[in-house]
């Protein structure tokens, strides 16, 4: 039996070692396949020795319930467009959540028939059971704001503060009682009010802080696996949800940074809300319209441009159409460069995968740091559906909301141009810049019919 | 040392291994990575299985219906982020 639990240990070991491999493989795009197989290997290693240890029964429901796990998942990561990725990756987090608040409730109702109940149990369980209940909520809702099903502006009321702040109490003093006297109704209660708070905390931020939002839920459903294992005394699931935890963790603070703000200011939520006076009282300026038809030919006579692309691209669907653009241009021996901001679209890494989706060589996608000193260079610059995130204000205007944030400096080349739909201010509600410098030109239209456009003028000449 | 206290050293040690992995992965692939540990986090399918599988769940439908219903959402975690997963880094890979 000593033997036994060894093997058990060892094979869990050998699983959680697969995990961290596997999540280093991702740091090249060459070896990041590979690393998708160790961490399924490690995954299925877990599976296999979990079903061989002598405590588990019921194989028939067990069978069933993985059965229909694959039968439900493989398809939807089938058909899924990558424009959609945010939207997957929140209602996969809802699932981790609620998964972990059954399986607390699960282990409480098997310790308690046994009477196997320390106070210590007791609090990893009621921790367990609201970190997984916070998790599921809260990804629904910002899975319901991707989605589109509510709207993406922040919602929020009077009180909102003080009612999370009565939430989270009311977490406390039942988890309190629940451990002094365990009973199921009191467990059950504080799922219930984790469940609320978890629905609250996201409804108050808007949709541009997603990026923000799905980071953090993806740290909340790793600390519930690791939660869940305290209450097994499973250290493979200590690990691995520790290892998901900081993913999360670091990914919502390059996303924090990227916009300047603090962890806090995005949770507590509103922004955008309350800049929408500053816009208003700047004065009516000019700014300059340009047809597809001058883009292409100033694009065509450069010899480098840099298209900067942001949620606008994902909406348009016009990663296609950009890919298109950049062939055009490669065939006429302009070259073409990608930048990106930490914070463009929905998720991290969102525009990356759109563009790779569209066959864009990944030597030809930048980050904020490396591309910044290009644009000095660079004949000109297009900007396809991103707005906040090349505003000049964010260095120069210290009274702007903006005023810190890391920017991509679109400003500095030559000439730039905007795709837009319309003259509304972006995100944060605050007027760009950028739209009344000499240098710059708005092309008015959707982002995918004006890439096909300029595309045109090129073949046509 | 306590179980207990075995296991807060395995959490916090993890704890640095994630965060020095973590920092090497490049930005490009930061929504693949969102979505492999959203696959790694379904490891809570070894908890559903133990409370699945355990001898109380024979006996009760509640316990039975947890147990499943974990089981399968973990499922779908794994399968389909690993699934999707792959399908956004062979898309990397293509152009290479």
């Amino acid at each position: 039996m000593e033997l036994n639990t060894d093997v058990f240990a060892f094979a869990y070991l050998v699983a959680t070692t697969l995990f961290i491999f596997g999540l280093k493989g991702l740091s090249h795009p060459k070896t990041a396949l590979r690393g998708n197989r160790l961490s399924m290997a490690g995954m299925g290693v877990a599976i296999v020795v979990t079903l061989l240890r002598p405590d588990v029964h019921n194989y028939g429901l067990i069978f069933a319930g993985l059965l229909a796990g694959a039968i439900l998942g493989v398809p939807l990561a089938m058909k899924i467009q990558m424009t959609a990725m945010p939207q997957l990756v929140a209602a996969l987090h809802s699932f981790v959540g609620l998964a972990a608040v059954l399986v607390a409730g699960g282990t409480y109702l098997i310790h308690a028939q046994e009477g196997a109940v320390s106070p210590v149990l007791l609090i990893e369980l009621v921790i367990g059971s609201a970190i997984g209940a916070v998790t599921f909520t809260g990804s629904l809702v910002a899975f319901a704001k991707l989605q589109g099903l509510v709207g993406s502006a922040p919602l929020v009321f009077k009180g909102q503060h003080a009612l999370n702040a009565l939430l989270i109490g009311g977490i406390v003093v039942l988890s309190a009682v629940f451990v002094g006297a365990h009973s199921a109704t009191v467990f059950w209660a504080v799922t219930a009010i984790a469940l609320v708070l978890g629905f609250l905390i996201v409804l108050p931020i808007g949709g541009s802080d997603m990026p923000v939002v799905v980071s953090m839920l993806n740290s909340y459903s790793g600390w519930a696996a690791s939660a869940t294992g305290f209450t097994l005394n499973n250290h493979l699931l200590i690990a691995t949800g520790a290892l998901v935890g900081s993913s999360g963790a670091i990914l919502s603070y390059i996303m924090c940074k990227a916009m300047n703000r603090s962890l806090l200011n995005v949770i507590l939520g509103g922004f955008g809300t309350t800049v929408e006076q500053a816009a208003a009282s700047g004065t009516a300026k000019a700014c300059k319209a340009a047809s597809t038809e001058d883009a292409a030919f100033v694009f065509e006579n450069a010899t480098n441009i840099i298209v900067v692309p942001g949620y606008g691209m994902a909406v348009a669907q016009a990663q296609h159409a950009v890919k298109e653009l950049y062939e055009a241009l490669h065939h006429k021996g302009v070259e073409v460069k990608f930048a990106i901001h930490p914070v463009a679209g929905r998720m991290p890494g969102h525009m990356n995968v759109l563009l790779a989706e569209s066959e864009i060589p990944y030597d030809d996608v930048l980050e904020l740091d490396d591309v910044n000193p290009e644009f000095a260079r660079a004949d000109a610059v297009l900007v396809v559906g991103a707005n906040d995130v090349v505003n000049p204000a964010a260095r120069t205007n210290k009274s702007s909301p903006l005023y810190g944030m890391p920017i991509l400096d679109a400003y500095k080349s030559k000439m730039v141009y905007v795709i837009k739909r319309s003259m509304n201010p972006g995100y944060s509600g605050v007027e760009n810049e950028l739209f009344y410098h000499d240098n710059c030109s708005l092309i008015f239209g959707d982002a995918k019919k004006v890439c096909e456009g300029i595309v045109n003028c090129l073949k046509a000449e | 040392m306590s179980t207990t206290m075995v296991a807060v050293y395995i959490f916090t040690l993890a704890c640095f291994v994630g965060y020095h992995v973590i920092w090497g992965v490049t930005p490009a692939l930061h929504t693949p990575l969102m979505a492999v540990t959203n696959a790694i986090s379904a490891i809570l399918v070894v908890g559903a299985i133990i409370v699945a599988g355990s001898t109380h769940a024979t006996d009760s439908i509640l316990i039975q219906s947890l147990g499943f219903l974990a089981v399968t959402l973990a499922s779908i975690n794994i399968f389909g982020g690993f699934v999707v997963t792959n399908r956004i880094l062979a898309m990397f890979k293509k152009k290479s």
